[in-house]
């Protein structure tokens, strides 16, 4: 993936809500985006892997509409359009690292690399952020983020790493002969 | 859209269609798809005023995928379709979406021809440097060492370059993208669509099932180090000497693009000949 968007100065809390939300939904996407993939290849493992990471983004989404109250989130959100244009949303999972035959803990790796982006998005803001409230949510949610990556990790331990040869098929799609 | 058009603007997920992709999970083309619908989007287009055309191929299957209005056609024979459809509907706005194989070699010609009229279109090549729809087989991209059971020893031919090929044939806009920076690459076809004429942009689309070396692509693709040029011939040094993977928009002409006669009424044929002139 690439590198995560840089930020204008004199951010309001307001965009910064609106931003933690917008990444929450283009997380969405890209898990439901990897369920369909994996639904379409008949690895239905994974597909429920992916579609509940999905939920789980589903509900920090809606805790972070919670606490916007009547923030209008999607046009605030819109309007800071610009700052994604030269970087990639934090938590988006990369499409390019997926496979038909992964595991869990294929899943679980890109989900932990998404959390510690965002994790380190929002303590970059936290650094540099001015304003009082927008430092106060910018902590608020580097703990939860650091929550997301523990939650990761203690998946991780049910989730053993696959033998070496996880991507061998004795029926490739890919076989020429 | 239109001033008075007081609907709501469209977001990305409107002109996705219920069509599931079935590539193959990793195929670059997942986040082209991503870039079309965002770069829709961003620009304020609406699905019923929108055109995808394609030709044959994995690539070619993006039409399905979105809510505009689209036409999966001949084998190479894409830009002759929305060379059509633009110039009778010249409302529209009109994107191409072809691959290495389809808009290189089957439609090789086409595409010269088309950089040649400079109609207002967009043209977006996949490319992954092989005929990945029909199992592997050495494209016009495709390195002359690929060396696999379709190709024993590799091609030993010099591989096409489209980008120089474009700048050569009159294209009014050319860019690289990499698929997997989808952001990049929307913002890159924002420009190529509001860039009036033949508007060219290759995107680099790793073929995960033939070619799984094209994942290390994401290690290698940079920002392009100098601006873009509207000096086609300094385009072309630049893109002859760099290693392939410059990535954003490397040349913005100011041709005048190409009206078809239906819409200026009475063509002088010298000021027509201007039109198709180098």
């Amino acid at each position: 993936m690439s590198k995560s968007p840089s930020l204008p100065t004199g951010l309001e809390l307001a965009d910064l809500l609106a931003i933690a939300h917008q990444i929450e939904v283009d997380a969405i996407e890209r898990y439901r985006l990897l369920a369909d993939q994996m639904e379409t290849h008949n690895n239905t493992e994974l597909k429920k892997v992916f579609l509940d990471l999905a939920n789980a983004e589903a509900i920090h989404a809606g805790e972070i509409r919670r606490l916007a109250g009547d923030i209008d989130l999607t046009g605030r959100a819109g309007a800071l359009r610009s700052i994604w244009r030269k970087g990639e949303s934090p938590e988006e999972a990369d499409l390019g690292a997926a496979h038909y035959l992964m595991t869990p803990w294929h899943a679980l790796q890109l989900c932990l690399a998404g959390e510690k982006r965002a994790l380190a998005f929002f303590s970059s803001i936290l650094e540099t952020a001015k304003d009082a409230k927008v430092k106060g949510m910018a902590a608020e949610l580097v703990e939860e983020e650091t929550e997301h990556v523990n939650c990761v990790y203690r998946l991780l331990g049910k989730y053993p790493k696959p033998a070496d040869l996880w991507e061998h098929d004795s029926d490739s799609p890919a076989a020429q002969d | 859209m239109s001033i008075l058009d007081t609907r709501p603007a469209c977001n990305p997920g409107d002109f996705r269609s219920d069509v599931k992709p079935i590539w193959c999970p990793g195929c670059g083309d997942y986040h082209v798809l991503l870039s079309f619908t965002r770069a829709f989007s961003e620009l304020g287009l609406r699905p019923e005023n929108t055109v995808v055309i394609s030709g044959i191929g994995c690539s070619s299957r993006i039409p399905a995928y979105t809510n505009c209005y689209g036409f999966h056609g001949v084998h190479g024979r894409s830009l002759a379709l929305a060379t059509g459809l633009k110039v009778s509907r010249p409302d529209l706005t009109v994107v191409v979406a072809s691959g290495d194989g389809d808009g290189y070699s089957i439609g090789g010609n086409h595409f010269i021809q088309a950089c040649r009229r400079n109609i207002d279109m967009t043209y977006v090549v996949m490319d992954n440097r092989v005929y990945g729809m029909t199992k592997g087989q050495p494209s016009p991209t495709t390195e002359p060492d690929f060396d696999t059971a379709l190709s024993p020893g590799g091609t030993g031919i010099r591989p096409f370059h489209p980008l120089v090929i474009a700048l050569a044939s009159g294209a009014n806009f050319v860019a690289r993208a990499f698929s997997g920076q989808p952001n990049e690459t929307a913002s890159i076809l924002v420009e190529a669509i509001r860039h009036p004429g033949f508007s060219f942009v290759e995107v680099l689309s790793p073929c995960v099932t033939f070619r799984p070396d094209e994942r290390e692509w994401k290690n290698k693709v940079h920002p392009a180090p100098v601006a873009a040029t509207t000096d086609p011939a300094k385009a072309a040094r630049r893109i002859m000497t760099d290693d392939g993977f410059n990535i954003g928009i490397l040349y913005r002409g100011d041709r005048r693009p190409y009206k078809a006669a239906i819409e200026c009424g009475t063509v002088d044929p010298t000021e027509l000949e201007q039109d198709f002139a180098l």
